[in-house]
């Protein structure tokens, strides 16, 4: 079956090890809470139903229309996933998609897919829901779709945006180049993945009214979701434009915070026992270790205890 | 389309296929971890890897140049990483000014992009492998065994076992809109971009829309055929003293590696 690659998923060893952690902690801690938040929110009914929504997104990225010359335009999906579904089942689904492409396809590595979740899961899904809430209850459909548009489009330039950020501070690219392409990319891919899911969500609006009523919105996702989609999109377009006009800035700023040097250099402080006589050590970078450490440990305390609080004798 | 279509397993009888999924999901990752380990330019270590990596590939009867030809999909990406060779860091070699953008090549930055381009091939090897001699409901139930919350490798096996189903939609849609679609020789068709991705827009929707309501009939049929919320299996995995073997062999294998890497 031909399957075509995405161009967002990172590979392995395209990130170094500092990045890949951070990436996987704040990830994990998503997908926990996602986890107790879906878990209480509609129960076992809600498995089936991810589980094939995650199918959805697979299979509706063969979608494709022809832009021009040969070209195409495909559909990602994340963004209409978390508005339809809510942003907690919108991370599981694509946590679900982004692992079987890693998986199955190799699209995609297994230790940087901390980081590619959270490109294009969570923060899809901040973005995706954050904006929508933030229209949810108006009774203009065409505000409600030019704001879905717009979140789709945000969330794909910020993805690019913050892989970008993640390769460059892991030494992989220099930022000068990749944060300007990626950018360029994904600004016009946006715009496609927004134009398809305004419409696809003005088909489900007016074929499944029921299922877009803003009460039932409000249920999937709390008012906190508005600050954070705000916060994270502001975030976006206020640094995105800044960071690609001074790439140089940025990449001083990496060097300078030691983590370039740690790219280059394999991580050793994460492995305290190794100590390596004729490499020094930055303090810096072993305060980073010492706090990914905790964190790594928090995490999966929270993944494991919510994992057999779920579990049925 | 077969029930199977997407399936990256190969049948075979070998050591590999009958080593317990726990061990090869664990040992996967264990490599994949100590190639990024590695220092750059540990090119000793990288062979080693390498070699461990064909052992692997002849143990599982599939051909030891098995991996190798399926490797080049992560290729496209390595575009990314060319310009690893501009990193700040090391002796410039030579320096271009491309649309006002100053290019430095550095000694350090040609050895970090070899490093990077070992690291990832080695890594999708190993991924490639892992789904080549392991079943994929049998991969999601190690990963079950490994502590991963129960609702995701449910949500897993769901996309595992739908997928075709969603996917055979998706071309009956596809073919829907080729039928549809009538071209005339020599005149442009299709109307503009934005009525284009309108259409296709439309088909998501769709899409999603039976998407939605098949999962109801799903699990409705699944709820009368006794859906506790737990899936089952019939292959207990249990760990064998072969499986305990391999398993601190090859970990063992990849402290050597380390080894070797940082020495060398």
């Amino acid at each position: 079956m031909h399957y075509a690659p995405a161009p967002l998923h990172i590979p392995d060893g395209f990130l170094n090890l500092v990045i890949s952690l951070i990436f996987w902690v704040l990830t994990i801690l998503a997908v926990a809470l996602a986890i107790s938040k879906t878990g209480q929110a509609l129960g076992e009914k809600q498995i089936p139903l991810m589980g094939i929504m995650a199918a959805f997104v697979f299979a509706a990225q063969m979608l494709n229309f022809p832009v021009a010359g040969g070209t195409s335009g495909h559909f990602l999906g994340g963004a209409l996933t978390a508005i339809v579904l809510g942003p907690w089942a919108g991370i599981l689904v694509m946590t679900a998609v982004i692992a079987v492409q890693a998986l199955l396809f190799q699209d995609g590595g297994l230790l940087v897919m901390g980081a590619n979740i959270f490109d294009m899961g969570v923060l899809t899904a901040m973005i995706g829901f954050g904006l929508y809430r933030l229209v949810s209850a108006s009774n203009s459909r065409t505000l409600k779709l030019a704001v879905a548009g717009v979140a789709a489009w945000l969330s794909t330039v910020a993805a690019a945006f913050l892989t970008a950020i993640q390769l460059g501070l892991s030494g992989t690219s220099s930022l000068s180049i990749v944060l300007p392409a990626m950018l360029g990319v994904h600004l016009i891919i946006g715009i496609g993945e927004g134009l398809i899911t305004v419409a696809a969500l003005a088909f489900i609006m007016q074929t499944r009214p029921d299922l877009m009523q803003a009460d039932r919105v409000a249920e999937r996702g709390g008012r906190g979701w508005i600050v954070v989609g705000v916060i994270v999109s502001l975030v976006a377009v206020l640094l995105s434009p800044l960071a690609s006009a001074d790439p140089d800035g940025l990449e001083r700023v990496a060097e300078d915070l030691g983590f370039l040097q740690a790219g280059l250099d394999a991580p050793y402080q994460i492995l305290p026992d190794y100590t390596i006589p004729f490499l020094g050590e930055t303090p810096l970078s072993t305060i980073v270790a010492g706090i990914v450490g905790v964190l790594v440990v928090l995490g999966l305390m929270v993944v494991v205890g919510s994992a057999l609080k779920k579990k049925p004798a | 389309m077969h029930a199977n279509a997407f399936d990256r397993y190969y049948a075979a009888e070998s050591l590999l296929h009958r080593l317990d999924p726990r061990v090869k999901v664990v040992v996967t990752v264990a490599f994949i971890l100590s190639n990024a380990l590695l220092p750059d330019g540990a090119w000793a270590a990288f062979g080693l890897a390498w070699i461990l990596l064909l052992v692997a590939n002849a143990a599982s009867q599939l051909g030891v140049d098995f991996t190798f030809r399926r490797s080049f999909i992560a290729l496209p990406f390595m575009l990314v990483a060319v310009s690893a060779v501009f990193t700040p860091l090391g002796q410039p070699l030579m320096e271009w000014t491309v649309w006002g953008i100053r290019l430095t090549l550095t000694d350090a930055g040609i050895i970090r992009f070899g490093s990077i381009l070992l690291r990832t091939w080695l890594s999708v090897q190993a991924g490639i492998l892992l789904v080549a001699v392991t079943p994929f409901p049998d991969l999601i139930h190690a990963f079950e065994h490994l502590r991963v919350p129960a609702v995701l490798t449910t949500i897993v096996a769901f996309l595992y076992r739908y997928l075709f189903v969603l996917t055979d939609e998706v071309l009956r849609l596809l073919r829907a809109r080729e039928a549809r679609s009538a071209v005339v020789e020599g005149q442009k068709s299709g109307r503009t971009l934005f009525w284009r991705a309108q259409i296709a827009g439309h088909m998501a929707g769709q899409l999603f829309l039976r998407s939605y309501e098949r999962s109801d009939r799903i699990y409705n049929a699944m709820l009368a055929r006794g859906y506790t919320g737990q899936m089952r299996t019939l292959r207990a995995h249990t760990m064998r003293a072969r499986d305990w073997l391999i398993l601190f062999s090859v970990l063992l294998a990849l402290a050597l590696i380390q080894l070797t890497g940082r020495i060398g």
